[in-house]
């Protein structure tokens, strides 16, 4: 059952970021020129989003089980670190600079436009780079 | 500022809005799992638990389009950059992401229902620095 929820809430995710113009990069950029003719549509996405979660993660903030019996895995860290803070400026620069993000970066990557899997790879790319500048320091 | 009226898409916003917070909100109570695009994708560049339904979740996204492309023509997708803006834009977007454990999707929708400071704090961050990108390339440098 698990394997299929997850695939139907990927499914369904990505149904969302279609309809929210989230998938379209023009869009995403329109929304974060303020200085320009701005569209506040993706203010709105993220209104609707967080309305529609508030609750269920209330509901699961308070479990050790979910519905199907799976173990709850939430987050625990607390501290607001140079890493969460240096890292999110980065990805900001990122997603600033092409309107993508790694949601819809995956939902565009067979939307038939070449820019989709270069991005895609650059990304992956990135994260790699992220696991191999890690592991020296997990070891020491 | 000035609103583009032309762009601004209230409905289909909050509609497709409201599909991302329902794909969250069954992820974690279904699967106990956090929504969020970037840590699902390290996890699988990276190894750990789970592969299985991460990869599950990804290849619904991968999905959408084809099914959506069955009953309507897809909506307008623009790129605004080059080939190397893109590269550099998805080198920093997938380090950034992993440095600050989360993206628009893990920190911008599931920490912020969760009204978790932590990720209160990053998608400021994020905003913040998309927001002058997008002012320098566009205003500054004229891009």
């Amino acid at each position: 059952m698990r394997p299929l929820t997850a695939l139907l809430a990927g499914l369904i995710f990505g149904l969302g970021l279609l309809l929210a113009g989230m998938a379209n990069p023009a869009k995403v950029l329109g929304f974060l020129d303020l200085a320009g003719a701005w569209d506040p549509s993706l203010a709105l996405v993220m209104v609707a989003a967080i309305g529609v979660a508030v609750l269920p993660f209330r509901w699961a903030g308070r479990q050790t089980r979910t519905l199907l019996g799976a173990p709850m895995q939430l987050p625990h860290k607390r501290e607001l670190d140079r890493r969460l803070i240096g890292g999110s400026l980065l990805f900001g620069v990122g997603w600033g600079i092409a309107g993508i993000c790694p949601g819809p970066a995956l939902v565009l990557l067979l939307s038939g436009h070449w820019q989709a899997p270069l991005f895609v790879l650059a990304m992956l790319a990135g994260m790699q780079a992220f696991s191999l500048l890690q592991r020296p320091k997990e070891q020491a | 500022m000035s609103i583009d009226w032309l762009h601004f898409t209230p409905w289909s916003a909050l509609a497709g809005g409201a599909l991302i917070g329902l794909a969250a909100a069954l992820f974690v109570v279904l699967n106990g799992r956090i929504a969020g695009i970037s840590g699902l994708l390290g996890a699988l560049v990276q190894g750990g638990e789970g592969r299985g339904e991460k990869a599950l979740f990804l290849l619904g996204l991968l999905l959408a389009p084809l099914l959506w492309g069955l009953f309507a023509a897809l909506p307008s997708i623009e790129f605004h950059s080059g080939w190397p803006g893109l590269v550099v834009a998805g080198l920093l977007v997938g380090l950034g992401t992993r440095y600050g454990a989360g993206c628009t999707s893990g920190h911008g929708v599931c920490g912020m229902a969760r009204l978790s400071p932590r990720s209160l704090v990053a998608t400021l961050a994020f905003m913040a620095s998309g927001f002058a990108t997008v002012f320098v390339l566009r205003h500054l440098l004229g891009g």
